[in-house]
Order: structure tokens, then sequence, then C-alpha cells
């Protein structure tokens, strides 16, 4: 394990013992280098925050986006990952143009509306769910369940044909991949992406649809509308974002739950804690990728350190979630936690559009796998879980179930 | 208990209306919160607590009395 002490400067994303266990150097960070110097897979150097006040402070100032010219570059190499592409800078990051933007597609993504989708989300469950059974244990969870429904839901969404998830699947993994491909790769597939989307908006704006996209288009003609780089990109990143995070978060959860087994016997004897226990797996994740990059344009004090202008920040919202002076027992996972103030949808102005979303799924495949399959259990031993590597959203390899 | 909230602070996550939708909601126009009852009754006061603690934006102030 490296030893965190002034003299060493750490690697990030720090390496893990084991796949839902957290570094053990988030403990020894949060107590005693609350601000340090970290080396990005770039060779870039940032400065790591890990306690839950400095991470909710950096990411609550409007002042801060995730990038600007002169920031740390994040991966191995020249694209600067997904945080610096194309795609992320043809959107506002910041002041009145990021609220534009954000209020046009947030009023896509309401509780309501959420809400609303829930009884759909909650039939394709159950049909993933059969497919799931036909196919005999032991099975893959991520693979049957945790991957094809939230991509399924996106795509429906943004009216993009289900048939082409493959190909979305691709460049997604291009762009969120830190370490994987090269940058001919990663060009050439954000090329292919942002044709992709070019096209489809083009045949959404001739004959719309039902869908968000159609939605966007429809309301680019009145004033503060998106434009048409603006549209092209969002529909991009919603893509890569509902394919990723939720996918990816379904197998976590499942997994969290059934590694200590009394946590799934909890849920099955009481299904009314599907709520928090989803908010509690949000905050308990020691997985979730790489965290949120912010750059100081202008100079900052936190946890009483000075930081120039012109530093990057990581905050680790994972290390942050776990910080006793902000939760009680924060190394042990209740269920029925509440309040839960978690930071894993990061907060203030630029925290995550789709959370509703991804609440509802979260919360409808865990209701439906408690209901359907309550002696569900893990057909491997949890130690040997594998994590994905690599990814700016961390996940499991597989998650081999049986029941 | 009175309940007062900042639009401009909000982003939208929903969580309060998820929390307690008697309480709140969500404009249709861009997603920013609407208050629809400013002294909730007894009965709500919990979640509307939960609500205001776990804001993402800190949009959601309470004034605790009588």
């Amino acid at each position: 394990m490296a030893h965190v002490d002034d003299d060493h400067v750490l690697e990030y994303p720090i390496p893990s013992p084991a796949a839902l266990e957290p570094p053990p150097e988030w403990a020894e960070l949060r107590t005693g280098c609350p601000v340090a110097t970290v080396t990005l897979p770039s060779g870039d150097t940032a400065t790591l925050l890990t306690r839950y006040d400095d991470v909710k402070q950096v990411l609550s100032d409007p002042r801060f986006a995730r990038t600007a010219p002169g920031a740390a570059r994040i991966s191995s190499d020249e694209s600067g990952g997904v945080f610096n592409s194309n795609m992320a800078n043809a959107l506002p990051q910041t002041g009145e143009g990021h609220q534009r933007w954000r209020r046009a597609v947030g009023r896509w993504f309401t509780a309501k509306r959420m809400a609303a989708l829930r009884p759909q989300i909650e039939a394709l469950a159950d049909e993933l769910i059969d497919t799931l059974r036909s196919a005999g244990a032991p099975a893959d969870l991520k693979a049957h369940l945790g991957f094809p429904l939230p991509v399924w839901v996106i795509c429906d969404l943004l009216g993009v044909p289900d048939s082409d998830r493959d190909r979305f699947a691709h460049w997604s993994d291009t762009l969120l991949n830190l370490t994987r491909y090269d940058l001919a790769e990663i060009r050439r597939s954000q090329t292919e992406f942002g044709a992709y989307m070019t096209e489809h908006v083009a045949a959404k704006r001739a004959a719309p649809g039902e869908d968000l996209l159609s939605a966007l288009i429809a309301g680019s003609e009145e004033e503060g509308g998106l434009t048409d780089g603006e549209l092209v990109a969002t529909g991009q990143a919603l893509l890569v974002a509902g394919h990723e995070t939720t996918a990816n978060m379904i197998g976590k959860m499942v997994g969290m739950l059934l590694a200590d087994r009394s946590r799934w016997e909890r849920l099955v004897a009481d299904p009314s804690l599907v709520r928090t226990a989803v908010e509690e797996v949000l905050r308990f994740d020691a997985n979730p990728g790489f965290g949120m990059p912010r750059f100081l344009t202008e100079g900052a004090r936190v946890a009483d350190t000075d930081l120039p202008p012109g530093t990057t920040v990581v905050c680790s919202m994972a290390a942050a979630n776990r910080d006793a002076t902000a939760f009680d027992g924060a190394e042990d996972m209740d269920l029925a936690r509440s309040p839960n103030p978690h930071l894993t949808f990061g907060v203030g102005p630029h925290s995550c559009l789709g959370q509703a979303l991804a609440r509802t799924e979260l919360q409808a495949v865990l209701d439906v796998l408690v209901r359907r399959l309550p002696t569900l259990e893990l057909a491997v031993p949890a130690a040997e879980l594998r994590r994905v590597e690599g990814l700016a959203v961390g996940g499991l390899r597989e998650l081999p179930v049986r029941w | 208990m009175k309940v007062t909230v900042d639009e401009d602070r909000c982003c939208g996550a929903g969580q309060c209306v998820l929390l307690a939708p008697d309480v709140f909601d969500q404009r249709d126009e861009d997603g920013i919160v609407v208050l629809l009852d400013p002294a909730p009754r007894p009965d709500l006061h919990e979640a509307v607590r939960e609500a205001a603690e776990v804001c993402p934006a800190a949009a959601i102030e309470i004034a605790e009395g009588p």
C-alpha cells in the first residue's frame, strides 16, 4: 500500500485492494492530508480533495467548471479524456450560459416526469429478469440486467434506435476510457459519434417524434433555445451519461447488497427500505470512477490552504461520502439512513442532471429484483469480484449470481 | 415551520418533490422548484427537513417555529 506522506506524490486514481472496498489511503488523506498533490494518468499534477466539507465547497462554487484552457489533462493521450472533449466543450460551462442550457434540458428530467417512466422501467426489468432466469444460474447480472436496462431507457428517451447500441457502447467507451485507446482511435470515434448525432438531429427536425431530442429541437426555435452545436453535444452527452453510469451502478448496487447477505435479507423482509437503500449504496460506492475535476480560474481557500489560480482540483466524492464528520457510522452501510446528503451526484449548479432518472431506475430495478428473486446470492466470493479498469466511471467486470 | 426556496440556486434535482410532493413541485418550463406550501402541516415537517438536508443546491431554507 502506498503510504501517504509529504514526500510521496500519489498516483491517481488510487488502486483499491478489493472491488467493493475503498483504498485505505482515503482515511489517511482525510485526516492527515486533505489537500493532496496527485499525478494523473497523463502525468499532469492535480490537487485531490477527500473531506466532505471541502468537496462540497469546491463543487458548490459557481465560479468553477470542469475544465478550461490550461487545466491538467486527465488521460494519457492528448485528447484529455471525456472531461476535455469537443463534446464537453460545445456546451456552456459556467454562468448564465450554463444555466440557460441546464434549464432547457433539465425541464425534461424533473422528478415527476421520471416517476411517470417508472411503470415502464419496472416492466422492462421484469422482462430482463425473465431472460436471466431462463439463462439459468449462475448468470451475469450485469450483462442480463444492469447494462441493457439503462441503455434501453436512454435510447427511448432520446428517440435513437436501441439496435445501434453496440455503436453507442463503443463510442461511449472510447470517451470514458482513460488508458485503453490511442489518440487516433479516440478521434475517429468522436468524429463518427458527432456525425451520427448530427444526422439524428437533422432527421428529428424533419420528422419530430415524442422524444426528448424532438422536444429540444422544438424549443431551439424559441428565445434561449439550444444552438445546433449544443443540440448535438447534448444528445451525445446524455447518451454517454445514460450508458455507463447507471449501468455500472446497478451491478455495484446488487454486488454490495449481496456481499453481506444480511443486507439483502433485510430488504426482502422490508421492501419499503428500497428508497433509502438506493441512497445508501450510492453513498457507499467505493468504486465510483474518477471523481469530478474542477479548474480554478481564480484563487480559492480550501481546508486552510490557499490554492492558486490555475490549479486543477479533483474532488473525490466517494472519499467524502465516507467522512465521519459528515455521516454517523460512515464506514457502515445503513439501509435506513436518513437524511443521506451524499455527494455521489455532485452538488451545486453542475450536480447530475439525470439524478432523478438514475434514482428511478435504481429503485425500480431493486424493487423488482427483491420481489422476483428473493433467494438471489453471489455465485462467487465477494473477494473474487473484479473492477473494470481505466474507466472514468467505475464498475464491476461482471456480477455472477444464482438464486 | 416556515419554508423558503431560492430559485436562482435551484439546480432542478427534484429530490424535494420526491420527498415532499405536497410542499414542493418543479416548473414544467425549466424544472425549477415551486413552493406549494410555505407553512406545511406538522406531519410533513420531517420530510421537508430531509428535503432541505439533501438538496444539492442548498436552495431550501427552513425556519422552525410555532
